[in-house]
């Protein structure tokens, strides 16, 4: 898998170089177009100690199947700064994403009857 | 990527858009339904097409940060829905395509002591053609409007549904969602009849 060094701050022998709120180094446009619902997931093919604190922090809250919204929500960044970490992280094999709206169309019936099927459930 | 194509390991994430003016007990609907405590994210948002009405006289681009609150509920293994709060206070959120594409529908909540705080939110799924349902919560001691003076008020059609809610009940919340997207099958049919 190949590392982006110019985009991924993975170098150990550079450390950890980012202040917090820096962590996108400026960038304000990901390399992998995510949504607040891409559901990301850590591939456990890179482990945390090998990413700066904010990309690891990022990939210690995608266990399993977790929104960009939620991750951002955790990590108290904003979105598009989550965006911009994951897609780093997505870059370098660390995690692996699926986008919405490649499943889901809103005008998608069965979609629809899956999720009346579940809130009737609840009731 | 290996994973890429993976998609059973993934469920799939699909959203409804919880709107209404501020105070009307968005994230209170949310948090009855979310299966976490509501969370909050924010995101910086460019308004460089907003309308010039009140931004006369500012000539570059503007950003606003907008927060939301939004909420999950897993439904089975296959499907996650998630509710996203529109931001009560802050027009700017209309120029956030983000937040409405690939949205299923649209929950306007509506206080029956304030109905103009909703007018927006209806103009605004109007015009994106998002099918909303109107759920009146129900505040104590609140006037009692009934479904059809509501839709009056609102001008909206009569196809569209007018519930009563409370929005701090579970099961009226949740009743809400069911509501809404038997509207959207219903929708779904006519269009395609």
């Amino acid at each position: 898998m190949a590392v982006h060094d110019d985009e991924l701050w993975l170098d150990e022998d550079a450390g950890r170089l980012v202040r917090p709120y820096t962590v996108s180094n400026g960038r304000t446009s990901p390399t992998k177009s995510l949504d607040l619902l891409s559901l990301v997931m850590a591939t456990g093919q890179i482990a945390t100690t090998q990413l700066a604190p904010e990309h690891a922090q990022a990939l210690g809250l995608c266990n399993g199947p977790t929104s960009v919204a939620e991750v951002a929500a955790h990590l108290r960044l904003p979105a598009m700064v989550t965006k911009v970490l994951l897609s780093d992280l997505v870059d370098c094999g660390a995690v692996t994403t699926r986008s919405p709206h490649a499943a889901a169309s809103p005008t998608d019936r069965s979609v629809l009857e899956a999720v009346l099927d579940g809130l009737r459930k609840r009731l | 990527m290996a994973y890429e194509n993976d998609s059973d390991l993934f469920p799939t994430a699909v959203k409804v858009l919880v709107a209404g003016g501020f105070g009307v007990g968005k994230t209170t609907f949310i948090g009855s339904v979310s299966e976490i405590e509501p969370l909050s994210t924010e995101e910086l948002i460019t308004a460089a097409s907003i309308g010039t009405d009140n931004l006369a006289g500012v000539e570059n681009k503007a950003t606003t940060t907008v927060a939301f609150d939004f909420g999950r509920l897993t439904l089975d293994p296959r499907y996650v829905l998630y509710l996203f709060g529109t931001p009560g206070q802050d027009r700017f959120w209309f120029m956030w395509d983000e937040l409405s594409t690939g949205a299923l529908g649209a929950v306007i909540l509506v206080d029956p002591r304030r109905l103009e705080t909703s007018f927006e939110a209806v103009d605004f799924f109007e015009r994106r053609g998002i099918h909303f349902l109107i759920a009146i919560n129900e505040f104590d001691g609140a006037f009692r409007y009934d479904s059809e003076e509501v839709r009056a008020a609102l001008k909206i059609g009569p196809h569209v549904p007018v519930v009563l809610c409370d929005a701090r009940g579970d099961r009226s919340a949740t009743s809400v969602l069911v509501s809404l997207v038997q509207y959207l099958l219903t929708a779904m049919s006519s269009h395609s009849a």
